[in-house]
Parts: C-alpha cells; structure tokens; sequence
C-alpha cells in the first residue's frame, strides 16, 4: 500500500506543479535558514573535548580590587590567576595533571640564508597540557617535566611549522632559533583545533591554536611578552619585567584534572586552605570565593557563543514558522481541491484511515523534497556565513552528518504536522455531497 | 449572494465579505497569522539593522580615509628601539604624500588596545571613569588629525619614553571633551584644562588640553568615547606606527612604506600593515554581516508570505469560478469582482496585522531582556503595519483580476 501512496502522492505533486513547487520552496527556505543558523549555534556550543569533558577544571580564585568585584556582577570572579597563584598551584601538584598557560609570540628565525624571519604564536605552558588536553602527536613527546623546572630550552611545534621550517620531516632533536635563542625540538603535533578554543576563550573562543608550545617557565625567562588579555585592578609594585609577573594582574589561565568528585572536592578545599593563608599574608581581600568549571561550564559562563548567532537562530525558527503557515494553508486548498476525488475513494470503498495515511504520505514526500532542497539551501547559507564573517568561521560553517539527519528530521516531522490538519478536513468530507455537486 | 447591485453607488459589501470568511475561517486565519509573524520579522530586524548602521556610522575622530598602521618588530641582537624610531619617523615624515607620522601603542576601532581608569581625587577608595590610552608625542594631534578645543599640545620637552614593565606615569595628559565631561560632570570642558587627575589610583596628570574626539580601540566597549593622550614614545620590540598621508596618496604610499622600511633595517619585521578603514571594517564586520543576513532574510520572507497570499488567492478564486459567474451574470461589474477580493484581504491583512503589532513588541521585549537592545521606536509600527497592508493588496491583486475576468457565461455551465 505504501509504495501505492507514494505513487499517488507523485501524480498529486505533478499535478499542481506551481502549488507543489511553492510548497516545496517555502520548507526548503525555512528549513535552510534554520539548519543554518542551527549548525553556528551547535559548532558553537560544541563539546571541544567530549570524552574529558567532565574531568577538566578551569581555576578561579577571587584576587580582585577590595572595592569592586571583577565587573559590575557582585557574582563575577576574575577570568584569569595571576602568574604568583598559577605557579604556586602548578608547584603543590594537588592534581592528576594540571597546567598553568599564557600566550606570547616571537620571531623564528629559520635557517638558511634565503629563509626570511617570522613572527610565531606561543602557547606557554606544563607538559601536562599535552595529556591533559590529548593533543595528538606526529613526531616525538612532549617535553620532560624537567624541563618545566630547568627552564630548558624546549619547543613543540605545529604541523604547518614543522613545514616551513624543516620540510615537514621528523625534525626531533633539530635546533630552531626563537626570540634570538636556540631551541631544542622534542616534538610536533598534529592539526589540532578544538572548536570553541576552550583553553583560552579570553583571547578569542574561536582563534587558531598557537604555532608553537614552549614551558611556561620561560615566561620569566626570557621575559616573554604577554599577548592575551591582561587586566589590573592595582599597578605592579616596582619597576621591570620580575615585578609586572608577581604583580596583582591576571594574565594566565590554568587547568586542572580531576577524575572524580573527591578528587574535585579535596582540590577545592586545598584552593580555599591557599587562600587563608595568603588572606594573612595581606593578599585576597575580597571574600574567600572559588570555583573550579569543567568545560562546558566554563564556555557557559564565559558566553562564548555569540549573541548574534542566538538572535539569528530565534528569527529563523520564526522564520521557518511563516514558511510552515504558508505550507499549511497551501495543503489546505490543494486537499480542497482535491474534494471530488476523494469522495469518489470514500463512495468506492477506501476507509478514513486509508486516505489519512495516503494523506499524510504526500505531505511527507513534499518536507522530504523540500527538506532536500534545503540542506542544500543550508550549504550556501553556510558559505555566505564564510564570506561574511571571514576566515575564522570556517571550522563553525561546515554540516556534518548529525546536522544533516537534523535537517532532514525537521523538514519532515513539521510538513507531517503541518499536513495533519489538511488532511484531517480532507478525510471529512462527506462523500454523497461532493458526488452530487460535479 | 444576495447581492443585486443596481445603484452606481459603491457598496463595500463588507457584511457578505466577512460572512464568507468565516465559511473558511481557517483559511483566513493562517494569512493573518502569516502576515503577523511576518510583519514581527521584519520590523524587528529593520530596527536591528537601523540601529548597527547608527553604530558604525559612528565618528572615530581620526582620518579613516588617509591613515593607515603597522607594526615593526625588531629581532636583531643589537636591534636599538628608540633610534630606529626616530630614524623612522625622520624618514617618514620627510616622505613626499605624509601628512604626519607617529609611534603609537594602539589604533581607534582596531579592536586592540589599553586602558586605564581616571579618579578626579587620589585613593584606592574613588571611582575610577575607564579610558583608552594612546601614547603619542608632540606630531600625535597632526597624526590622528584631531583639534584642540581648548588647552594646548604637549610640547617636545614633555614626551617621555616608556620601558617595559613601567608603572610610573607622565605629568601630563590630553582628553577627550567626553572624557572630560565624564571626570567633571558639573564645569564646563573649557574649565577642566589645569585641573588634576589621578592614574593608578594616587599618580597625579595635569590636563593641558582638551580634544574634540578620539574614539577607543573596541567598538563594543561602553566606554567608546573616552580616551587619553600620554606624551610617550615607547622602548618595547614591537612597535606601532601611524602614519596619515594627502587625501588620495594613502594606497601608494604604505607600498612604499613598506618596501623601504624594510630595506633601511635588516634586523627588524614589518607587519600588520593596514588602512585604517579596513581596520574599522574588520571591527564591524560582525554588524556588516548581521546587515546583510538580516536585509535577505526580509526580502526572502517577504517573497514567501506574498506568494502564498497568491497561492491561497488563486485557490479561492478557481474554488469560486461559478459563483463568480453567476455574480457577474446577475450584473456585478468587473471592478466588483476586484474590489471584493481585494476587500477581503484587506480585513485579513488588518487582523495580521494588528496582531503583527503585538507580536513585534512582544519580540522586541525578549530582544530587550535577552540581548540587551533597545526599546524600539514607536513609528517603527504603523510603518510596518502599512507595509505588510501593501505587500498583502499587491499580492492579491493579480489573482483578483484573474477572478474579474471569469466570463458571465461560466455560470451556466457545469463544470
């Protein structure tokens, strides 16, 4: 009987064609407008790190200003730790695996003299970063712990580093000169871009992974400049580059890895017992507040989707109401239409529920054609969204498999709804009227 | 119909129009809800891109047109900061086509930047007014193309020069006439040349001079008009220059700018060359987007509520061919025909849009709390309630005509 219906909603479509294909554009417009902004809203809001997730922590301790909290929430705690609080966390080690990180850059110098001199991002950071972020690698590891607590000269580099420096081969145990220095190379990781850039969401939620990883400790260093957003509610105390560090400013973001509730628990209760104690040393005058945000909690409270893209996903679900009204009214005067035809089924034989169903398979043939049309629709949607917003959008514009079963599922559960009520007044006429009248 | 016309008088017939709706209410409620939500769309999303153009219509202060900036990044082990500058800035203010050339730490609408807060008294305890800060020597006035309303320029002798890490401050400083109104809301801007500010809480500034306007490196920030001169120049790897050129002149001479700035120093980088109106373009992209998405959105949607008014339109028109015919056989005139559908549009595209209106403000008041927008303009309604009246009378006119020329005779026959 199905593959019957299906026929019949063939010859239905093919005969009026302007009505059908008016259907059909109107769900392929909503349903592309939606799926559009449907799929920015969901790269957007993605899990970066699904499988870790729960187990990864983000540290906030409130260091801030005595007479104003972090903005005008009273709620708000800095988005950031000083570089004092973020090294002492990293040196009592109360968690599986933890890394301090900031963001700088430098020339790289590539040898040869035809080879010109670049500027390179930095991501300054512990080995544990590597493990704890599952930063996959082409060549070589990450660099010993001893090497965070040497200040060795140590660098990983990315993929497309690796390939302009050194032709993309295995270039472990090689030297690279960065920031006038020699540097050992103990790796090189793979593409890696974890969509939000969860890590650091303060200098940009959706830019590109640094070129290049280094310790931390080289911060001090080699007084690495600091690129990533830094915000002071008191001036450093003294002059230089050692007193902007140990100052009351925010400028490095840590994580930590828990595996489990205690672990978070006893890991909260060391945070406040370190608060105490500097409270007496003069230092946290606000009251103890601190928190510790997995992933998603964290890219919940730092609004990393854009508003835009939220307002934009509103209209177009309005949107694709109008199109579904325009839809339900345009069933209603096709099944009218079709009043003759189905009184003479009714007067032959055919029951109610055979010419809902028959029905209801032709308001489903038209969401499936026009659900088609509208991933397509939702392709060039995205590739306008590219244009538009430029370069870094281009991980946040792509359709996957899931967006695309989505789509699909959309366009035919609402033209099936937006079928019902034709249908329903279709299969309610009464049979003898309408043979009479033709 | 009951109705047999024979005065010249127009009848309106709205009685028999609305009593045939309600035979098919549906029909005539799924139009005016479409036009309703419709007309929500658009008139939110007119306001929408109205108030974006307002923001980046927005005046930076500086010359968009002929400025433009980029950075010089010095690598070499003996690489000397100051007297790279000022070799620079001998070189490029000599330049034939520059107007006035600056070491700058930061661009107006850039999107990057720093700021600080001014206290009006000294202490931990005061409320500070947030302020971008641009440290400029003596050319920075010519350079950014702003004008003194009152006070003075720094003088050459005032300029300082900024190490990294440095926490101490000029004793002079510039502001913006916002700025100034916003430290000392009771005087005059005139008034606040010579008074006192206060920077890292107790570090004291006099204000020698008073701009017109310099806007902030963030477009979003609350703060956009406030800014602060700091007569400085800076020791820091990488530094910032600006450079303004003659009207015209801008594109040829960042090409040369750039070829010989690289060539007059081995041990440096150029980069993050970039016009000042790019600069501005990238800052607003996310508004220029929102513009266009939002204009196709209006026209698409208004594509699609139009059609299916002609749709459902032509609909009833062919569903009513004979009673149609027996109206004109009984001595309707053609433009009765007309009139009647375009009537009945009429009084489903009120219902639309009445409700259209309620709907609007209800939208505008999620927009409000949520996305924290403005209230909307009242005359945003009325308009949007005409427009949506027009859009619905010139889509059912075409089937209307269809429907006048339905020939007298059709009624005699079956079909």
């Amino acid at each position: 009987m199905f593959g019957y219906y299906i026929k019949l909603a063939l010859k239905s479509v093919k005969r009026n064609p302007i009505l059908s294909l008016l259907m059909i554009t109107a769900i392929a417009l909503g349903i592309g407008a939606s799926m559009t902004t449907i799929t920015v809203n969901y790269l957007m809001s993605a899990d970066p790190i699904p499988n870790k997730s729960h187990q990864l922590f983000h540290i906030q301790v409130d260091s801030w200003d005595p007479n104003n909290a972090f903005n005008d929430d009273e709620d708000a705690l800095p988005n950031q730790l000083t570089w004092t609080d973020a090294t002492n966390f990293i040196h009592a080690k109360k968690a599986l695996r933890q890394s301090a990180m900031g963001m700088s850059g430098a020339i790289i110098e590539p040898a040869g003299d035809d080879a010109k001199p670049f500027e390179a991002s930095i991501r300054l950071a512990y080995t544990d970063f590597f493990a704890m972020f599952e930063v996959p690698f082409i060549y070589g590891t990450p660099w010993e712990s001893a090497s965070d607590n040497n200040r060795e000269q140590v660098i990983v580099l990315s993929k497309r580093i690796n390939e302009s420096v050194f032709g993309g081969e295995n270039s472990v145990g090689k030297t690279i000169i960065v920031d006038g220095r020699s540097f050992q190379v103990v790796g090189v990781i793979d593409d890696w871009q974890p969509m939000p850039k969860f890590y650091d969401v303060n200098n940009g939620a959706f830019n590109e992974t640094e070129e290049v990883f280094m310790p931390f400790s080289l911060k001090e260093e080699l007084e690495l400049p600091n690129w990533g957003n830094n915000s002071c509610w008191k001036s450093p105390e003294g002059e230089g580059y050692s007193a902007f560090l140990r100052s009351e400013c925010i400028n490095t973001q840590m994580w930590v890895e828990l595996p489990d509730e205690t672990a978070k628990a006893e890991y909260m209760g060391f945070l406040n017992n370190y608060v105490m104690e500097q409270k007496e040393l003069g230092r946290f005058p606000r009251p103890l507040k601190n928190r510790l945000s997995n992933v998603m909690q964290w890219m919940e409270s730092q609004e990393v989707v854009e508003e835009d893209a939220k307002m934009m996903m509103w209209l177009s679900f309005m949107f694709l109401l109008v199109c579904l009204l325009n839809t339900i009214g345009l069933l209603l005067a096709k099944f009218t239409g079709k009043s003759a035809e189905i009184g003479l089924r009714l007067a032959v034989g055919a029951s109610k529920a055979d010419l809902f169903k028959q029905h209801l398979v032709e308001s489903a043939m038209i969401g499936l054609l026009g659900g088609i049309a509208g991933l397509g629709l939702a392709v060039l949607g995205l590739q306008g969204i590219k244009s538009l917003y430029g370069d870094f959008v281009d991980d946040l514009a792509t359709l996957d498999i899931s967006m695309i079963l989505v789509a699909l599922s959309i366009a035919l559960l609402s033209s099936i709804a937006a079928g019902l009520y034709p249908t329903w007044r279709a299969c309610n006429i009464a049979p003898a009227s309408q043979l009479k009248s033709q | 119909m009951s109705n047999t016309q024979t005065s010249p008088a127009i009848n309106w017939e709205i009685g028999p129009i609305f009593r045939a709706m309600l035979r098919n209410k549906v029909g005539a409620i799924l139009i005016a809800l479409q036009i309703a939500v419709t007309m929500t769309i658009i008139v939110n999303s007119v306001y929408i891109i109205v108030e974006r153009n307002k923001e980046m219509q927005r005046n930076s202060g500086i010359d968009n047109e002929n400025s433009f900036f980029l950075t010089s990044i010095g690598f070499a082990e003996n690489f000397n900061v100051p007297v790279t500058v000022a070799e620079d800035m001998n070189t490029l203010r000599a330049l034939p086509g520059i107007v006035d050339a600056i070491q700058i730490n930061a661009v107006p609408n850039s999107g990057s930047g720093w700021s600080m807060g001014l206290k009006t008294q000294s202490g931990a305890e005061y409320d500070a007014v947030g302020t971008a800060v641009y440290m400029v020597d003596e050319h920075g006035i010519n350079a950014l193309d702003l004008e003194i309303i009152a006070g003075e320029n720094f003088a050459p002798t005032d300029i300082g020069l900024r190490v990294v890490g440095q926490v101490d401050w000029p004793n002079k400083t510039i502001l913006t006439k916002a700025m100034a109104e916003n430290l000392f809301p009771d005087i005059p801007y005139q008034s606040v040349v010579g008074k006192t500010v206060y920077i890292n809480d107790i570090d004291p500034m006099i204000v020698v001079g008073i701009i017109d306007k310099l806007q902030a490196p963030w477009v979003g920030w609350n703060n956009l008009e406030n800014a602060m001169l700091s007569p400085e120049r800076m020791d820091f790897k990488g530094s910032r220059y600006f450079i303004r050129t003659e009207p015209g002149q801008r594109d040829r001479v960042m090409k040369q700018v750039e070829e010989l700035l690289a060539n007059s120093n081995k041990g440096r980088l150029i980069k993050g060359m970039r016009s000042v109106e790019e600069a501005r373009e990238r800052s607003y992209r996310g508004h220029t987007a929102m513009i266009k998405i939002l204009t196709t959105v209006m026209i698409i949607l208004t594509i699609v509520t139009a059609l299916g008014i002609v749709g459902l339109a032509s609909f009833s028109v062919n569903q009513r061919k004979k009673q149609i015919g027996t109206r004109r056989a009984l001595g309707a005139s053609q433009s009765a025909i007309v009139r009647y559908f375009m009537l009945e549009n009429f009084l489903i595209s009120s219902i639309g849009v009445i409700l259209g209106a309620v709907l609007t403000v209800g939208l505008n008041i999620i927009l409000v709390n949520t996305f924290g927008l403005d209230r909307i303009d009242w005359f945003y309604i009325p308009i949007g309630m005409l427009v949506l009246w027009l859009v619905g009378q010139g889509a059912v006119f075409g089937p209307a005509r269809k429907a006048a020329n339905i020939p007298p005779a059709l009624a005699t026959r079956t079909v």
